[in-house]
């Protein structure tokens, strides 16, 4: 019988997976852009996964917003990200140090 | 009525504004008029309040124009009383000040500051009468602080010159010392009484005397005490008694007819009014009266010593002027309040007389105020010589003239007293009687009697002064000579100003005197076989052997009594001791507080050292702002982590 | 004894999830961005398997459409756009993998502690939806009637996040100005800020 804790237990390996992705490949900006998408995408399994196991819809409507934010954030992120590299050369986070006052 | 006292009041006022504000469009001639005729509307209007509150059956009148603030319980309102202490006032200074404004006519014609001049004293005067029309302490202190003010201006009017804008600052901030003690009092009468309506606050008298104030565990000051001390602590700042006392002869920087008309006749006396004027409070309390009269017979005797050694005939007079006030307020000590004011009133008239005539000494002078420089003026200016010696008479009591009946009854009032102290205080007076003499006679001698002193330039040029000089002498001079005479019945031993002043029960030399008071005829013959009359023949003819037959001889008593000489000289040390240490030690307190507190520990420590703290925590703590993002997102997975165990730890 | 239905739902389940993770590891682990951008989209599509099995159909199709066919497009797009220096990225990619590793084990140990806690009260048994509508359409009814002034900002914010993108890859103008704020913290005050001048009496509306 598969429960809440299943799906549960996968969103949370999934964003453990997001967050590990996050220190091993601190150079690749591109990559964290992903992992972060990949985090998000955790968090939403654990919204649908509550909404089915209470009967509530509002939990999928949830998701349906922060799918939409999500979108516009990685649009956001790669046009910086682009940006970035018109101007230096190169997405190595390594590189960028500029961001202090 | 109302409206007479607000012409009274607002005339010179609005004369003052008028030159004031259009100096530059007025001519001289329509600003000496303008001043002069409102002074003298104010002046005929005052002998008509006179008049009523004396035969008119004026009583004690108030009138309340109008409230300007009422905070809580208390009520604040501009209003007038008026009674024959404020009636008579009123009049003493509306009439010197209108011979000052005629004098200053001639007095200042060459002064570029001519039209400013007739401005100040205009305002002086809607200043004075402000104070003594008030009918509550709080306009009382209105108009003692814009006397304050204008004595100010005016012993600064040459601000051309350092030595008067010192002196203008050293009267400013001496007086402040004064006003510290004053308003305090003032407080302490809202305190007590809860009201600051003169009435109202005399009404409680009896209540107040049972208040007071525990000032330390052991140690409880009566009421009475407490705010008749305050106040007159204020009156010590405004009257030059001891210790406050050092500004006056600074003041005579400022030209002469303010140093009559302010440092002599009306100013200086506000301290001695107002002491009368709340008598009711001063007579609760033994001492007060004590302090009061001590304070004022040391001033009689010591300054009047300090006046001997003088060289600058204002300086003499100005030293005069302390000694006169120190009469006047030992006096007041004595329970003779009514002799105060009387002494008030005469002294106005002959101390005026003294400085207009010393001002037209120093007119022909070419503005020379040395007297050794002097010499056999007589010759030369008739007039002021024989008014101004009709003024040395009166200062010195020869009797007949004015200061005789008052000067003598406030020695046999002193003598009389009741209050403790008042054996110390009739040596003081009686000698100062001596003292009076002296210097007065030393200074007639030097500047009218004996060898012409003056360069030869001076004096092909000597000759009396315009009519607008002599003119105010001779106005003051008769009053000088039969004022005393005239109102000594009512004054001094008639109960002229009724339930204004209220004397303590048991202590009311003045009336105790007046059994013994048959008219001035007989005080005047009987004034030739008195203490004081002997004491002013000795200090005539000490003068006389002194100054006309040996010229020589206070030179060698100079230079034999050194020591002494050099203490009078000095001024008995106190204004050096008020120069060198208190002021100097404040100069050196604010500008050590400046460079160590405000720039050392202020500016440096708490404002830039709090800057330069957070400027060195920053600089340790910049490190953590590496600037590469993966250190932020770090930072902000580990943040998340930790957040979420505490969470669910918690 | 399960039934044949439930062996085949847990059968998917394990299929798509173990899918899922392993894709994931793949993304986290591969030196090439294209090929981390292939397992992600290989992720998404595990994971809306799953929403479809749950009954989310709506939502899964919403994934593959505009995730996998929109924002994944867009990274490969971009990820083959840059001329990205694979070697140097890869330097040191060990370096903070322990720390990595411990602070995942520590998220999915207080996930699990949380999970096993205390779940907000939801049972553990699927519940059917209320009412007998399909999915999409539920939604869609709680879409534009109680979230619709959310609806509305989130249009905004995706209107929002075109104009940013525009604004940012539009060409640096040199001609521009702008301020420097590291250069205006650096001015400093006038250390003597109190002058004593000494005024001498009589001077009228002169200096000294």
């Amino acid at each position: 019988m598969i429960g809440l804790y299943h799906y549960l237990g996968l969103g949370g390996v999934i964003f453990a997976i997001a967050m590990a992705g996050i220190f091993i490949n601190r150079k690749n900006m591109v990559l964290l852009l992903m992992c972060i998408e990949l985090m998000l995408l955790a968090v939403n399994i654990n919204f649908v996964a509550f909404s089915r196991f209470s009967g509530n819809i509002d939990g999928q409507v949830f998701v349906f917003f922060i799918l939409t934010v999500a979108a516009a954030e990685a649009a956001v992120g790669l046009a910086i990200l682009v940006v970035l590299f018109r101007n230096r050369r190169s997405i190595n986070v390594e590189e960028i140090n500029r961001l202090k006052g | 009525m109302e409206a007479i006292l607000l012409v009274i009041l607002l005339g010179p006022l609005v004369a003052s504004a008028i030159v004031l504000l259009g100096q530059n469009q007025l001519s001289r001639k329509v600003v000496h008029s303008l001043a002069i005729a409102a002074v003298f509307v104010s002046f005929c209007l005052s002998i008509y309040v006179l008049y009523l509150s004396i035969w008119g059956g004026l009583g004690v009148h108030e009138e309340i124009v109008y409230t300007w603030g009422v905070g809580g319980p208390f009520t604040f309102s501009i209003g007038f009383l008026i009674d024959r202490l404020s009636a008579l006032m009123m009049c003493i200074v509306t009439f010197v000040s209108f011979a000052v404004h005629v004098y200053t006519i001639g007095y200042m014609d060459d002064d570029s500051g001519y039209k400013r001049f007739f401005g100040y004293i205009a305002l002086f005067t809607f200043s004075m009468l402000l104070l003594v029309m008030a009918n509550n302490f709080m306009q009382l202190f209105m108009g003692w602080e814009m006397v304050g003010l204008v004595s100010y201006l005016l012993i600064g009017f040459w601000y051309q010159r350092d030595s008067a804008t010192f002196a203008s600052l050293k009267a400013f901030v001496v007086n402040r010392v004064g006003d510290f003690g004053f308003i305090v009092g003032i407080a302490g009468v809202l305190f007590f009484a809860g009201t600051l309506n003169y009435l109202d606050v005399f009404a409680q008298a009896p209540a107040i005397a049972n208040q007071g104030l525990w000032v330390t565990a052991h140690q409880y000051v009566s009421a009475p005490t407490l705010i008749s001390i305050l106040l007159f602590v204020g009156a010590m700042g405004k009257s030059a008694q001891i210790p406050l006392h050092t500004w006056l002869p600074g003041s005579m920087e400022g030209p002469t007819p303010i140093s009559a008309l302010i440092h002599a006749a009306t100013m200086v006396t506000a301290g001695i009014f107002m002491v009368a004027r709340c008598s009711p409070l001063f007579s609760l309390s033994p001492t007060a009266m004590s302090f009061v009269l001590i304070v004022g017979a040391t001033g009689a005797f010591f300054m009047g010593l300090i006046g001997i050694v003088q060289t600058d005939i204002k300086q003499v007079v100005a030293y005069s002027t302390i000694s006169q006030l120190g009469y006047m307020t030992a006096a007041l000590g004595a329970g003779a309040f009514a002799g105060g004011i009387f002494h008030l009133m005469t002294h106005a008239t002959f101390k005026a007389l003294l400085f207009l005539g010393a001002g037209s000494v120093i007119i022909a002078m070419h503005h020379e105020q040395d007297m050794r420089k002097m010499g056999g003026l007589a010759r030369y200016m008739p007039i002021t010589y024989i008014t101004f010696l009709i003024g040395g008479l009166a200062l010195s009591a020869f009797p007949g003239f004015a200061g005789f009946f008052s000067k003598d009854a406030i020695i046999d009032a002193v003598g009389m007293s009741a209050t403790p102290g008042a054996t110390y205080a009739y040596w003081c007076v009686l000698l100062g009687a001596l003292v009076t003499t002296i210097y007065t006679f030393r200074m007639i001698f030097l500047t009218f009697h004996g060898k012409p002193r003056m360069d030869e330039h001076t004096k092909s040029h000597l000759k009396e002064s315009p009519w607008v000089v002599t003119f105010p002498l001779i106005l003051l001079a008769i009053p000088s000579a039969v004022l005393g005479g005239i109102a000594v019945k009512w004054l001094a031993f008639g109960d002229f100003f009724g339930s204004s002043i209220v004397n303590r029960a048991g202590d009311a030399p003045l009336s105790l005197m007046s059994e013994e008071f048959h008219g001035a005829w007989q005080m005047f013959v009987h004034g030739f076989s008195t203490w004081p009359f002997f004491l002013f023949v000795i200090g005539f003819v000490l003068c006389w052997v002194f100054y006309i037959w040996k010229p020589h001889w206070p030179a060698i008593l100079q230079s034999k009594l050194r020591p002494a000489w050099f203490a009078l000289d000095h001024k008995l040390f106190w204004d050096d001791l008020e120069v060198g240490v208190v002021m100097e030690g404040s100069r050196r307190l604010g500008s050590a507080l400046w460079r160590w507190v405000d720039d050392g520990l202020i500016d440096a420590v708490a404002v830039n050292g709090t800057a330069r703290a957070i400027g060195l925590g920053s600089r340790v703590i910049r490190h953590i702002q590496s600037g590469y993002l993966y250190h932020y997102a770090f930072v902000m997975v580990i943040g998340l982590a930790v957040m979420v165990g505490w969470l669910i730890w918690r | 004894m399960l039934s044949p239905g439930e062996i085949i739902y847990q059968a998917l389940f394990y299929l798509f999830a173990g899918a899922a993770v392993l894709a994931g590891l793949r993304m986290i682990l591969t030196r090439n961005p294209v090929y981390s951008a292939l397992f992600l989209v290989l992720a998404f599509v595990n994971v809306a398997l799953l929403w479809v099995q749950m009954g989310a159909e709506f939502l899964g199709i919403i994934l593959v459409l505009v995730y996998v066919g929109a924002v994944m497009v867009l990274f490969l797009f971009v990820v083959m756009m840059l001329d990205i220096n694979l070697a140097t990225l890869r330097q040191g990619v060990t370096r903070y993998a322990p720390l990595g590793l411990v602070v995942a084990g520590l998220i999915i140990a207080e996930i699990v502690w949380a999970v096993w806690g205390h779940f907000l009260g939801v049972g553990n048994t699927p519940q059917t939806a209320a009412s007998a509508l399909s999915n999409t359409r539920e939604l869609g009814t709680e879409i534009y009637t109680h979230y619709l002034y959310a609806f509305e900002v989130a249009a905004a914010i995706l209107v929002l996040g075109i104009v940013a993108a525009i604004a940012l890859t539009l060409r640096w103008r040199p001609a521009t100005k702008h301020q420097n704020p590291g250069q205006q913290m650096r001015v400093k005050a006038d250390e003597r800020r109190i002058r004593l001048v000494d005024l001498k009496a009589g001077k009228k509306g002169e200096e000294s």
